[in-house]
């Protein structure tokens, strides 16, 4: 039973930090048709800058503060200098947002070097719980409370407040909301900037267990793509019951078929193409 | 009478143009012969992405992974014994057009920035097993030293000069066979599958299969730069299947002209000679090569892609 309970608590903890890097990234693309190669980059970026900031002060949630902001800076300028530009063209967006993948990734190996980091964890955040007979570390319940907490916040704007209901309205029909006297370009940089936001918060999340590293910008791009695939691109119910999806296999793949725990993320992924290809919550678009 | 006649002019143009490449190799030292092997191992590999990209209309973000399940096939078959160039050759392009036969099973369905996320996703994911299945890929270390093949009759390919000229070979029957497709009647009907879908389907064409096929050929023709790539370079890693070749591929068409016979070999080109400038000045090859992307995409967005677009709305 004990056995379980751990697995489920595993499972959700990573759940959740899917779910943070993968409703930027859905978040985007439902707007703005954008596939955000870069997505990862904004993941990089945080957790590089919160590692800096902690050393200098130890403060867990300042750092994450100012990690995030330069996040949110670099995507809101991404998109209001560059893509804004290439409004519909999809190829070239994608192709731009890749140049910057390189240019981060590249600026960052300059910096911080090549080496593997990991975040420390906040000192008040460190200990574990006994769960029956088992220690469950007490960060990655922070990570399940975080999750949550963000998923819900993020369900309450898009459903319960005006910007919410534009931008729902933008991913429907995005010319009518232009013939409704909205200015579309500062939803979509808004948009855009959130979507960095929740990358960043990733990062600073992700980082004490993840961690941060060249090359980490692409894997963290895998996983938002596996979730938002399974669960449906440009929702986040989608990306939120994709990421419990993915988690929750993927920890029990691994504890129950260690051989094939590879495969346990990919699998499901395929599977899910093949019989429905928008995904559990997917749309189809003409 | 007439195609048959400028088909032959081209020809005697490509055959004057053969003559500086024929004698390169006792003109220039090796690391030339090297560059213009990379070259063309590139421009064939362009040249398959731009069946899909330039003459089918399908922005396929996951190429790199037919280049490199025939890259990693090399590798394999090398360290299991083979040494004989064909057979790894018809296994390359064989693994490389079933991939592609597989991928597109999931991936034509969708359209537009669809189509690209699940092409991209499914590359992604052979990339992330690539990198993680350390017992068989040896993760991110790949597979190091490959040594080049005999082609039967006691010739090999590990001296540069003899790697160079049969590389030529194979790009100038790639791009014949190329020539070819693209001016058959199939190569007409992907290119009204580009222009209208919809037109093409009243008309009465299976645009599904149409796609397909041009999916598998794309795969086995990149299938078959992969195998020549690894035999170049003497070895096999993730980066073979990654997003970055991927789309580098499609900068290639970009910057040389999609859906035009020497486009994606003038992308390819300049790619390449770029690369091999630049990482010799600096180390910061990358960040410039991302420099290089924005400032491409940026410049050529509000040129010739949006002529581009004015006549195909018409």
């Amino acid at each position: 039973m004990t056995f379980w309970i751990i697995q489920i608590l595993n499972g959700l903890s990573f759940s959740m930090f899917l779910f943070l890097v993968a409703a930027g990234f859905t978040l985007i693309f439902g707007l703005m048709k954008i596939i955000n190669i870069a997505h990862g980059s904004f993941y990089l970026l945080s957790a590089y800058i919160g590692l800096t900031i902690l050393r200098a002060t130890g403060n867990f949630l300042l750092a994450t503060i100012i990690a995030s902001v330069a996040a949110v800076v670099v995507g809101m300028a991404m998109q209001s200098l560059f893509l804004r530009r290439l409004h519909m063209k999809e190829l070239q967006q994608v192709l731009l947002t890749f140049g910057f993948v390189l240019i981060i990734a590249d600026v960052c190996l300059w910096i911080w070097g090549g080496n593997s980091f990991a975040l420390p964890k906040p000192a008040s955040l460190k200990g574990s719980v006994w769960v029956g007979n088992m220690v469950f570390p007490v960060y990655r319940l922070f990570v399940i409370v975080v999750g949550i907490i963000i998923g819900v916040g993020l369900w309450i704007f898009q459903e319960k407040t005006k910007f919410g209901a534009i931008i729902r309205a933008g991913v429907d029909d995005e010319e009518m909301l232009r013939g409704a006297g909205i200015n579309v370009q500062l939803v979509f940089s808004g948009v855009f900037g959130l979507g960095a936001l929740l990358a960043g918060i990733g990062g600073m999340i992700g980082g004490p267990f993840v961690g941060v590293f060249p090359g980490v910008d692409l894997t963290i791009l895998l996983l938002a793509l596996v979730v938002v695939i399974i669960g449906g691109i440009g929702s986040l119910k989608g990306a939120f019951v994709g990421s419990l999806f993915v988690g929750l296999i993927d920890n029990f793949g691994k504890a129950l078929f260690p051989e094939i725990s590879l495969f346990t993320l990919f699998a499901p992924m395929a599977i899910i193409l093949a019989i429905k290809p928008t995904g559990i919550f997917g749309r189809i678009e003409e | 009478m007439k195609a048959a006649q400028i088909f032959k002019g081209k020809f005697v143009l490509l055959l004057l143009l053969a003559v500086p490449f024929l004698a390169l190799p006792s003109f220039v030292s090796n690391y030339y012969v090297g560059l213009v092997i990379q070259i063309l191992i590139t421009a064939i590999f362009a040249m398959s992405l731009d069946i899909l990209v330039g003459y089918t209309g399908l922005p396929s973000m996951g190429h790199a992974a037919y280049f490199g399940v025939a890259a990693y096939a090399t590798g394999f078959l090398y360290f299991a014994g083979f040494n004989n160039f064909w057979v790894v050759f018809v296994v390359g392009l064989g693994v490389g057009g079933f991939t592609a036969a597989l991928f597109g099973l999931l991936a034509i369905r969708a359209r537009g920035p669809y189509f690209m996320l699940i092409t991209l996703a499914l590359s992604q994911v052979l990339w992330g097993i690539a990198f993680k299945w350390r017992s068989v890929t040896k993760g991110d270390d790949g597979l190091p030293g490959i040594k080049r093949p005999e082609i039967g009759m006691g010739v090999d390919l590990i001296p540069d000069p003899h790697f160079y000229y049969f590389t030529c070979a194979i790009f100038l029957i790639v791009f014949f066979a190329l020539y070819i497709l693209v001016h058959s009647p199939f190569g007409y009907a992907l290119r009204g599958i580009r222009e209208s879908e919809s037109r093409m389907k009243s008309l009465g064409y299976n645009v599904w299969l149409y796609k397909y096929i041009a999916f598998i050929f794309a795969g086995a023709f990149a299938g078959m730069s992969g195998v020549l790539w690894v035999y170049y370079s003497g070895f096999v890693n993730p980066s073979n299947l990654g997003i970055d070749l991927s789309v580098r591929g499609l900068l290639m068409l970009i910057l040389g002209g999609a859906g035009t016979m020497f486009g994606p070999a003038i992308g390819a080109a300049i790619i390449v000679l770029l690369e091999n400038i630049v990482s010799g000045l600096t180390e910061r090859w990358s960040l410039i090569l991302g420099i290089i992307y924005v400032v491409v995409i940026m410049l050529f967005s509000e040129g010739i892609t949006s002529i581009v677009k004015k006549v195909s709305r018409d």
